[in-house]
């Protein structure tokens, strides 16, 4: 169980990483799926089964192949886009190290977290989540529609026509 | 079911941070890192994701869904985010031809 969770990781830290240094696009979106089938299945260590399942209809199968769709359809898929400057790229690699060590020092002390006593292994399970989202977060759930809608009219508006060069 | 809940009580709970910390920097580190607009939008999905993830380890070491429910308005919020940004992308791409982010600089000045 420890060793799943440690290849699980792995797997993720290196579809990440890979994500950020490979040539093409496809390659990367490739990767993304991958970091993200390893998300799921920590997800499953977690006991939250119906996220895990989520996670792989909504990621993997609708937002990694919209962006794949999109890579097709724009012909994206050279290798020759332009790079940052190497001075740059080092000051990126630099301050993503900068914030990681700020994150684990502010981070410190969660070790004295304990997990709950009364463990509940059902709490991710569809219907408690359920329950859940429709009795106590009801009203952030029909704003979320809210929140689709505007995004539907905007992303219809942006598609409409040429809006004159920026 | 009893082996799989196991695996709370066995890793610690400052694993997950670390690799969800890890995840998000690396994450940042992309954003700054590449100029192609497609994989910044990745890595901002990427940074989402590991918030998720840590949201998910902290619902189950608490034994409380409520933290599960946030990672649907997570998620939601990500679908709408997509779909804006590729159709930004979309007519960048149509206007400029490119999809270079530092082609769009006219805010700077």
């Amino acid at each position: 169980m420890v060793f799943l969770f440690y290849l699980l990781s792995t797997i993720a830290i290196f579809g990440a990483i890979m994500v950020v240094v490979s040539k093409s696009p496809i390659n990367s979106v490739i990767y993304l799926i991958i970091c993200f089938l390893a998300f799921a299945g920590h997800y499953i260590l977690l006991n939250a089964q119906f996220l895990a399942v989520v996670h792989i209809i909504v990621y993997t199968g609708a937002i990694m192949v919209l962006f794949l769709f999109v890579i097709m359809l724009l012909n994206l898929n050279k290798q020759n886009e332009p790079h940052k400057k190497i001075y740059v790229k080092l000051i990126a690699v630099i301050s993503g190290g900068l914030l990681f060590l700020v994150l684990i020092a502010s981070a410190k002390g969660a070790e004295k977290l304990t997990p709950a006593i009364t463990f509940d292994g059902s709490i991710g399970l569809v219907g408690n989540l359920g329950k859940v989202l429709f009795n106590e977060f009801l009203l952030p759930f029909e704003v979320s529609s809210i929140l689709f809608l505007s995004a539907m009219i905007g992303v219809v508006m942006l598609g409409k026509k040429d809006i004159k060069k920026f | 079911m009893g082996k799989i809940s196991s695996a709370i009580q066995l890793i610690p709970l400052e694993h997950y941070i670390w690799l969800s910390l890890a995840l998000f920097s690396i994450g940042m580190a992309g954003v700054l890192f590449r100029r192609n607009t497609i994989i910044i939008l990745m890595c901002i999905e990427l940074m989402l994701n590991s918030v998720n993830l840590l949201l998910a380890a902290f619902s189950a070491y608490r034994s409380d869904s409520a933290g599960q429910v946030f990672v649907f308005f997570i998620m939601v919020v990500a679908a709408a985010e997509v779909a804006i940004g590729l159709s930004i992308l979309v007519m960048m791409k149509k206007n400029v031809n490119s999809v270079d982010i530092d082609l769009l600089n006219k805010l700077k000045d």
